[in-house]
């Protein structure tokens, strides 16, 4: 089946740097007709549908709207550029083929709700972008479409480049704001929201790379041409990163509502060696995993979340038959003990329960009151955490027990005592 | 005004108001532990979780906002269950040994474990420790006991802006420790203690000698006896015993407490403290020996008649006290007036601020502080100037520093590179004794570029153009040459003053203690009316009054010319009022100051000296001098809680009770009079000042009606305008500041808004810069400044008797500058000879960048290494305030 390219179109086709190159592929276009009406942006943003694309799926003309509506003498526009999920470089190849449709988009954002100063939070794994990315910038200022007074309109929008501190959780919005002010990377309480009270206290409008790189086109040719796209709680393309045991591993773009045995069969070519697929985990480390039978499933938020499953950021990650599925939740869980950041009293102490529990079901000594337990403390998780990762860290033990009860194996007989 | 539904409940609540909030209001109990007022909430800990409808989320209560229409419930199976969990999943990892904990009895957690029915945790423990690490000198930290709620780390950060802790590892391995696996003792921790009163568990605990469960004590609730911040306190008492002191929320300090207040309390039931009154019984020369009240007092009274018979009741003087409550010292001026009719009263705000009394009672009409202690936190522009308030007003300093952390910015203007000066916007270091000549160049600079508040100086002002005459000579390049300062840092310093909506100016003793105190005085508010920074919020002159009640000892009349409130001896309508109230005639005379008494007692004039609670032989400028006088006075009464130097002279000594064993009040440095309570019962025999007075004012032929220093304040309160509104009842509920005319009236936070004390209008008084009395020469070629440290405090007669601060600074030191040491070949501790006019001490050098090259800074509180041995008994022609800050000296290697 044929990739839609939305947001790949110029990847490979022209020089990132060059914003000669990106003009002459139609770029710049939706920040000159941002400029001459900044006043009907957000409400372009709203028709669009187009909603997050870094997770949680938020839908962007609100977001955007809040900023708008709260008055200040200073405010941000962030990208979020950690792309810490494992396994996933979507953002990555945005970035690299084609930096100037980020920087569109995020001028196009600050036009929107009047803020003058961008970053783009960047993953610690990804400094070979760094000078990609700077000369990118430098070039788009010479040029006078970032920077101060942008295409002679009297706005500035600058923007400059943070390195991320290295940890998963500064992918989170409010950890990331931190981490840009030099404290620990730790989560905020919400509310208040960015979008009202975010960096140093101002409002922020933070959204992830593939988010904004879809802003410039959907200005230029607007709601209606983005809403004939995807389905219809989800306009627009996504970018799929499919991993694991498959035979064509990589990031292809489709439109929403994409049927996933069509990535997995057609685009992603079965599993290698001719392998049963067993089970795939959705939306990345902290995503469900369901069983291979459920395989029929448009790839949309909604769709996704009825079946129980999650979209994130686009992630597929395929496990076949010969993969014990313990196995992949030891280490998933194992992953999440590593990255809380500590803050919060459920997933700091929460997670290493997990594990001791899943070891349990690893050494087969778990009795019933184990799963009970494990279950419950999972649960409890997933509504007492402060921030995403301790609420959403029990999802793939969770989920496994719940669609792979049979591996989960509890010595009925000796119901212990505690 | 969001309503919301707790319980079903419905409240309506100011926007913002959390749920925690509302619940409080409505007196439904959530159990927290990360949550603390005054901190920003940090919603981590996870127990206050309640359900709003609507949400798939458990919410923190301590950090969710009320909206409209939202409907809460704080308790339900699933709750309680999510509640236990967490509580749980904390107990697995701390310590069981509770019985030997010493919070056991008033541990939050483990009441919040009970309250859950959990009696251990399901869970094994799956963490190590480090020891407990007990190198500091009041408390120590087990991080086995530690449950993360990180109020400490978040205390030190926020409230006390000392940033001791750090957070080490991440994830499950996350623990409170300090940087660089530092101990406390290594690190940059001040001993505050307030980490240590908000502790949840026993993890950070008081190395207490005595040990006692929270439900054997009784608390007290009463203000600290230190600084003139006013901290308000609990005294938790066993028996007649003080075995610990707790923060409260008062309105200066908000919970906060420096080292002094949390933890030097056991001068109270110390084993030098009088307890019984003693007598040279053979004369001059004899031996002080233990007396009875009855012959002591019998004996007092018949000397001072006598000598009163003899030479006059201006014979006598008196020396009242900055650290006994206004009733003590109200009924003290009132024995001398009243019952032996002399004006020879004073205390040692002399010493301190007698010319912000004599400097701002000109220009603005009060001298006390214009603004609150709680506004500097709100100030945009903090001009600091003659005080090292992180040390002599550490509760201010906090707040400074919150200021700043707000993005306040700070500029600083001092002789040495204080802790507040590393956080400056502007620091400028200047030499000692040039203040004058600073705020003249601040203002030659507001005035040459038109940054001056026009309307205001218009309509509030007089005397401008006399201001602008002699200002116009001070360039910054003048000023920057003899305050040996960048003339642009000057510029800098003045614009951001005159800019900021809300700047504030603090100082201290850098300031007053100087022949030309009063001119430096006046300088800071003339710089204030210049920008219209006087009477508004956030604003204003704050001279930081060093002693706790030195602002009350002032205020009810321990001035020779003063009578309660300022009201002048020398007003015959004020002496009529008083003669009124008192029912005796009073001299007309204004009395002897402290400094101008010791003269008269070395000339023969004053026979009869009788001190309340001062130490002059240590405070007071060229104590030699002073010990020489008082030898020779005929008649020395010291009244105290320990034999000081000065009672070590006297003929005859009374025991008093100490702050902990007396009712009264003090009154603030920003104007507050607040309540002291007695916690225990006068040590040994020893009595109450106020009852000591009392008695001896019947001896003396006057017989007063009081039966407690509540009746004693209702007096003072009928007889001083200020004062009007106070009395015992309505201080246990509110503390207003002065004035506060009637008991409706609310006080006064800020003074002067829309109209002056002094009338309609402001007055400038221009001052010319004239350099210190003494300044160095060939044979003192060094200026020796001397000021205070945070762990010590006036003569030490209090804190020399912690063990801790003893370990932490128990020694005078004198500090110098590496090449000025460099030069002397003196190394960093060495033993030092510090010589000037008056005379020589031998102390220890601290060589350090802090003090400029030429500079020599001592602090004055030891009786070994005396600074005030050296320093110029010279005098502020107004004020009679000596030069302590300026003399010179010389120094040599021992
Ligand atoms: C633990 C954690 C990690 C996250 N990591 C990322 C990330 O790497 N990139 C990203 O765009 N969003 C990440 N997010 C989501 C962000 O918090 C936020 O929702 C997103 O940046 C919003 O942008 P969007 O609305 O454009 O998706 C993460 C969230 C959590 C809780
Ligand atoms: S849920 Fe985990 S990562 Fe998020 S704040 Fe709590 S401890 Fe940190
Ligand atoms: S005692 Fe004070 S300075 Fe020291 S760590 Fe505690 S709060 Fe910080
Ligand atoms: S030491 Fe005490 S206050 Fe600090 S985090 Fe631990 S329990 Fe909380
Ligand atoms: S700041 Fe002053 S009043 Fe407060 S505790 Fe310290 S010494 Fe006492
Ligand atoms: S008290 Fe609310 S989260 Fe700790």
């Amino acid at each position: 089946m044929e990739e839609t390219r939305i947001l790949l179109k110029n990847i490979g086709k022209i020089n990132p740097v060059s914003s000669a190159d990106y003009v002459a592929a139609g770029g710049y276009k939706g920040l000159k007709k941002a400029i001459s009406n900044p006043e009907a942006i957000v409400d372009i943003m709203k028709d669009s549908g187009l909603r997050g694309r870094g997770g949680a799926g938020f839908p962007v003309g609100l977001k955007w709207s809040f900023t708008k509506g709260t008055p200040s003498d200073q405010k941000y526009i962030i990208c979020n550029a950690d792309e810490g999920e494992p396994g996933t470089n979507k953002d990555r190849i945005l970035m690299s083929g084609d930096p100037h449709s980020l920087f569109e988009g995020m001028a196009i954002a600050g036009v929107a709700v009047g803020a003058t100063k961008g970053f783009i939070y960047l993953r610690a794994e990804y400094p070979y972008l760094l000078p990609i990315l700077n000369d990118a910038i430098k070039d788009a200022e010479a040029a006078g479409f970032i920077g101060k007074n942008i295409l002679g309109s009297n706005l500035d929008f600058e923007i400059e480049i943070r390195s991320g501190a290295g940890a998963y959780i500064c992918g989170d919005e409010t950890a990331l704001m931190e981490s840009i002010e030099g404290k620990r990377g730790e989560p905020r309480y919400k509310p208040p929201f960015p979008g009202v009270s975010g960096l140093w206290g101002k409002p922020t409008i933070i959204n992830n790379v593939e988010t904004l790189c879809n802003v410039p086109q959907i200005i230029d040719k607007g709601a209606e041409w983005f809403r004939s796209i995807g389905t219809e709680s989800c306009p627009g393309t996504k970018l799929f990163t499919l991993s694991g045991n498959i035979n064509n591993p990589g990031v292809y773009e489709f439109p929403m509502g994409v049927n996933m045995r069509t990535l997995f069969k057609e685009v992603g070519g079965g599993c290698p060696g001719g392998k049963k697929l067993f089970a795939v985990q959705t939306g990345g480390a902290s995503g469900a995993i369901i069983n291979a039978e459920m395989l029929d499933m448009p790839m949309d938020i909604e769709c996704c979340a009825k079946a129980g499953a999650v979209l994130g950021a686009g992630d597929l990650m395929f496990i076949d038959e010969s993969i014990n599925i313990i196995d992949v939740v030891e280490n998933l869980i194992e992953f999440f003990v590593e990255e809380s950041c500590g803050k919060c009293t459920p997933c700091r102490e929460g997670n290493t329960r997990l594990l001791e529990f899943v070891h349990k079901f690893k050494d087969g000594t778990a009795r019933e009151d184990d799963l009970e337990r494990l279950i419950e403390i999972g649960s409890f998780m997933q509504v007492s955490s402060l921030c995403g990762l301790g609420q959403a860290s029990p999802v793939p033990v969770l989920s496994a027990i719940k669609n792979f009860p049979d591996k989960f194996i509890v010595k009925s007989d000796e119901r212990g005592q505690n | 005004m969001p309503k919301v539904y707790i319980d079903g409940t419905s409240i309506e609540v100011e926007n913002g108001t959390t749920i925690l909030e509302a619940c409080e209001k409505i007196g439904v109990e959530i159990p927290t532990l990360c949550y603390l007022k005054h901190l920003n909430p940090a919603g981590s800990c996870r127990l206050c979780l309640v359900e709003v409808k609507g949400s798939r989320l458990l919410q923190t209560a301590c950090t969710t906002p009320c909206a409209e229409g939202m409907e809460v419930t704080t308790m339900n199976q699933n709750i309680y269950n999510a509640r236990k969990l967490v509580l749980e999943l904390l107990l697995a990892n701390h310590d069981d040994g509770c019985f030997s904990c010493p919070n056991n009895g008033k541990c939050d957690f483990a009441r919040y474990c009970m309250d859950y029915d959990i009696e251990k945790s399901p869970f094994p423990r799956n963490k190590e420790f480090p020891p407990v690490d007990e190198s500091g000198e009041f408390f120590t930290y087990d991080a086995s006991k530690c449950i993360l709620c990180r109020r400490c780390v978040r205390t030190c950060a926020e409230l006390q802006c000392n940033n001791t802790y750090t957070l080490k590892g991440r994830g499950h391995e996350t623990m409170v420790g300090l940087p660089f696996n530092q101990l406390f003792k290594t690190s940059n921790c001040v001993s505050c203690g307030n980490c240590v009163s908000v502790c949840p568990t026993g993890a950070l605990s008081t190395k207490s000698g005595k040990k006692y469960r929270d439900w054997e004590i009784k608390k007290t609730q009463t203000t600290c006896p230190y600084c003139g911040v006013g901290c308000q306190i609990e005294l938790h008492t066993k028996g007649n015993k003080v075995v610990g002191v707790e923060p409260l929320d008062g309105p200066a300090n908000n919970n906060l407490l420096c080292v002094k207040g949390k933890f030097a309390y056991e001068f109270i039931n110390h084993k030098d403290r009088l307890t019984k009154p003693m007598m040279r019984k053979g004369g001059k020369g004899s031996p002080l020996e233990e007396v009875s009240w009855d012959e002591a007092m019998s004996h007092i009274a018949e000397k001072m008649l006598a000598i009163k018979a003899e030479s006059g009741p201006d014979s006598l003087a008196g020396f009242a006290s900055a650290r006994v409550t206004n009733e003590a010292n109200y009924i003290f001026m009132k024995m001398m007036r009243a019952a032996v009719g002399t004006n020879n009263v004073d205390h040692c705000a002399r010493l301190c601020h007698a010319s912000t009394v004599a400097g701002l009672a000109t220009t603005l009409g009060s001298g006390a502080m214009t603004n609150s202690i709680s506004e500097v936190v709100d100030s945009d522009v903090i001009l600091v100037s003659g005080s090292n308030t992180t040390e002599t007003h550490p509760v201010i300093g906090a707040k400074m520093r919150q200021a700043l952390l707000r993005g306040a910015k700070l500029i600083v203007a001092e002789p040495r590179e204080i802790d507040l000066a590393k956080q400056a916007e502007i620091f400028l270091q200047i030499r000692p004794g040039t203040n004058v000549a600073f705020f003249n160049g601040m203002m030659n600079v507001v005035i040459e570029e038109d940054l001056l508040d026009k309307e205001y100086v218009e309509n509030r002002t007089e005397g401008f153009e006399e201001l602008k005459t002699l200002i116009s000579e001070y360039t910054p390049e003048k000023v920057a040459e003899i305050c040996n300062i960048n003339a642009e840092d000057l510029r800098k310093a003045a614009r951001l003053y005159a800019k900021a909506e809300k700047a504030s100016i603090f100082y201290s003793m850098g300031v007053t203690q100087h022949s030309t105190g009063t001119a430096g005085v006046m300088c800071t508010s003339n710089l204030a009316l210049l920008c219209g920074k006087i009477g508004k919020y956030g604003c204003g002159v704050n001279p930081l009054r060093g002693q706790n009640n030195v602002q009350g000892a002032c205020d009810v009349g321990c001035l020779p010319g003063d009578y309660t409130a300022y009201q002048k001896v020398v007003n015959p309508d004020a002496r009529a009022k008083f003669e009124k109230a008192w029912g005796v005639s009073l001299p007309d005379k204004p009395g002897l100051t402290i400094t101008e008494t010791i003269g008269a007692i070395e000339s023969g004039d004053i026979r009869c000296l009788y001190v309340m609670g001062e130490n002059p032989m240590l405070s007071d400028p060229d104590i030699n001098h002073v010990e020489h006088a008082l030898k020779k006075c005929e008649f020395l009464v010291v009244q105290d809680i320990f034999l000081t130097e000065t009672a070590e002279l006297a003929d005859v000594v009374l025991p008093a009770g100490s702050y902990a064993e007396t009712d009264g009040t003090f009154t603030n440095t920003e104007r507050r009079v607040q309540l002291v309570c007695k916690a225990i019962e006068p040590v040994g025999d020893s009595r109450e000042d106020w009852d000591i007075i009392n008695e001896l004012m019947d001896r003396l032929g006057y017989k007063n009606n009081f039966s407690s220093s509540s009746d004693i304040l209702d007096e003072l309160a009928g007889t001083s305008p200020s004062y009007g509104g106070y009395s015992f009842e309505r201080l246990k509920k509110e503390q207003p500041q002065w004035p506060c005319p009637n008991k409706d009236h609310p006080g006064t936070p800020v003074l002067h808004i829309g109209k002056f004390s002094r009338g309609e209008r402001a007055i400038f008084k221009p001052s010319p810069y004239i350099p210190a009395a003494e300044l160095p020469d060939e044979e003192y070629p060094f200026v020796l400044t001397t000021g205070r440290v945070l762990y010590q405090y006036h003569t030490r007669t209090m804190t020399g008797k912690s063990e801790g601060l003893t370990n932490i600074m128990g020694t005078s030191f004198i500090e110098i500058n590496p090449t000025d040491a460099g030069k002397l070949g003196i190394a960093n501790s060495d033993k030092v000879k510090v010589a000037s006019r008056r005379g020589e001490v031998t102390v220890e050098a601290h060589v350090t960048d802090k003090v400029a090259e030429g500079i020599l800074f001592m602090p004055f509180h030891y009786k070994d290494g005396p600074a005030n041995k050296l320093t110029n008994n010279v005098i502020d022609p107004i004020a009679k305030i000596p030069e302590y800050k300026v003399c010179a000296a010389r120094l040599e290697k021992f």
